[in-house]
């Protein structure tokens, strides 16, 4: 009995615990962004909780006097065109690899999944100077050329995966039946294919939403900037930090973020590892 | 109707439908990666595009400085100290959300919001978490007596002072590593432990193998695999960040004691135009790179034949 209570002691204690560690930064945004600054802005007030009525002067900051919307509507069209890319691209690949290549198709596999292990930090030197040579720098569409780079070599094994776990007799009967090898892609394989095809979406547009290292050494106008960069860079002048606004702003874009990376997270992992292990 | 033939034809189909990611990547990653050698062996910078290969004289410099070696020294140290407690920490974690219970998918969502949400936004809270008079952490540390009074454990200053101390610097920079590889480095061992069949457990927990014994004889030695190809992701992952460092510290307080390689990288071939001696600073990612790669191309083989 003793035993019993001591470990479901020590299984609320750790969850609570984790908790805490986990999601307190965004509690505290939470609370901050809705906080007075006189309130906000006093050492000896409690830092997680309300100790004046709340307010929504941070948020109208953020909302009409800061390129925030801006910040939002660029990452939001990159995400747009960068999925846009790494469909057109991964989605034949991924086909190719997991029907009709053969042993030299399984390596040229395992070389393009590498290239995803190839930091940013360790190409954005030479990129810097592929984007200043096209004119692309202070542009969106530097991004837009730049992202597939790590969105199409993961999303190709993950897609490789997803066509690999159906069954192949499905498109066989087809192509049996006169269908052609296009056509049976198109009415048999993609249908079925559809939650592969939208894990793919979802985690290019994360990616695209996560990323901050190519965006801060390509981007310097403060109109063309991502969430990440433009959050980090604009909100703060100088010495002075727009708290309320920049927990609020930080809040809010990563909340759909961490829901779709959430919902879809399973399906990713069991994609990664189906690639790897069934064969 | 021939045109239509050829595309029946996999030995033709097949490169084709591959032929357009193949090129991008070659010339999206495979030139940039090549010319990031080429870089560092040359006199490169943005006002000079001409420039000429002038061996390993940046090689020489950047091992000479200070900076470099203090950086090397911290990417090291955040890669190890951040990966060590984060291994401890994802076991425990993982028992914990293996099992069930009311509310586990919001408890679930919290836990992995902060490997879900964007890393740059999340540091943004520890700024906040960690500043020099509002930091949520001293009012604790004061409430508690802690800090802030003459005899107090920490200090009788009113705040810790986090990312001004050189020492706490790093210890801020290790915290928000930790927390933010933590839900991956579990959600992953939570993935190894399921997969384990729970016959074996249950047959050694007949057999009269307790909690400790079943944990080293029978769950580490199956799950190695996989806590190894996760430490593996997870140490290139933290070994070549930048966004933590930038965002919490920019590499100081001075002189420069949070800077890491890639941070040092974009300091000197981004921001201070030298683009060779940034490419040979980010060079040293590449052993790196080339472990991880050679383990995780073996790995695939091994599966591949058994």
């Amino acid at each position: 009995m003793l035993n019993r209570i001591i470990i479901r002691g020590g299984f609320y204690g750790a969850l609570v615990f984790f908790i805490i560690f986990s999601a307190s930064p965004f509690y505290v945004m939470l609370i901050t962004m809705f906080k007075r600054g006189h309130d906000l802005f006093n050492p000896n007030n409690n830092p997680f909780f309300f100790n004046e009525p709340i307010t929504l002067e941070h948020l109208d900051l953020l909302f009409t006097q800061t390129l925030y919307t801006k910040f939002l509507l660029n990452t939001f069209l990159v995400g747009i065109a960068v999925v846009a890319i790494t469909i057109i691209f991964a989605v034949p690949a991924a086909l190719s690899l997991a029907r009709m290549a053969g042993r030299w198709g399984e390596n040229l596999g395992i070389g393009i999944f590498l290239t995803y292990l190839i930091p940013p930090t360790l190409l954005f030197i030479p990129l810097s100077r592929v984007v200043s040579t096209l004119g692309l720098q202070n542009s969106l569409w530097s991004l837009i050329l730049v992202y597939p780079t790590f969105t199409v070599p993961f999303c190709t094994w993950l897609l490789m995966s997803f066509f690999k776990s159906i069954p192949r007799e499905i498109e066989e009967q087809a192509l049996i039946d006169g269908c052609s090898r296009i056509n049976a892609f198109f009415k048999i394989l993609l249908p079925i294919s559809i939650p592969g095809i939208i894990t793919v979406i979802v985690f290019t547009f994360t990616l695209v939403a996560h990323e901050y290292i190519y965006a801060l050494a390509f981007i310097q106008d403060s109109g063309e900037k991502t969430i990440g960069i433009g959050m980090t860079t604009e909100l703060v002048r100088g010495d002075v930090f727009y708290w309320g606004a920049l927990m609020g702003g930080a809040l809010i874009a990563s909340i759909p973020v961490a829901i779709l990376y959430t919902l879809f997270l399973d399906r990713i992992i069991s994609g990664l590892a189906m690639g790897t292990a069934k064969r | 109707m021939k045109e239509r033939y050829l595309l029946e034809r996999e030995n033709i189909l097949a490169p084709l439908l591959l032929f357009p990611v193949v090129i991008y990547v070659i010339l999206l990653v495979g030139f940039p990666f090549v010319m990031a050698f080429v870089y560092s062996f040359s006199n490169v910078t943005v006002g000079n595009p001409d420039y000429k290969i002038v061996g390993i004289r940046n090689f020489i410099d950047i091992i000479g400085d200070k900076v470099f070696q203090k950086s090397l020294g911290n990417t090291f140290i955040f890669t190890f100290v951040s990966i060590s407690i984060v291994l401890i920490l994802s076991h425990i974690l993982a028992e914990v959300l293996i099992r069930e219970f009311r509310g586990k998918w919001l408890v679930r969502f919290l836990i992995l919001m902060p490997w879900t949400a964007p890393i740059a936004l999340g540091t943004i809270g520890y700024l906040w978490f960690l500043d020099s008079v509002f930091s949520p952490i001293d009012w604790i540390l004061r409430s508690f007596g802690l800090l802030g009074s003459p005899d107090a454990l920490l200090g009788p200053m009113s705040n810790m002072y986090w990312l001004g101390r050189p020492g706490l610097a790093m210890v801020s920079v290790i915290l928000v590593h930790v927390w933010r590889l933590l839900p991956l480095g579990t959600v992953i061992l939570i993935a190894g432990m399921n997969s384990i069949p729970r016959e074996i457990l249950e047959a050694a927990q007949v057999d009269g193998a307790g909690y400790f014994r079943r944990l080293f004889n029978i769950t580490l030695p199956l799950l190695f695999p996989v806590i190894g190809v996760t430490v593996l992701f997870a140490a290139l992952f933290t070994f070549t960040d930048m966004t933590v460092v930038w965002v919490l510290t920019m590499g100081g307080p001075p002189p420069h004691s949070t800077q890491v390689l890639a941070s040092l990288a974009f300091l000197k071939g981004i921001q201070g135009g030298d683009l060779a001696q940034g490419a040979a600073i980010s060079l040293f990612f590449f052993p790196v790179l080339a472990g991880v790669a050679a383990i995780v191309l073996g790995l695939v083989k091994k599966a591949v034949v058994t």
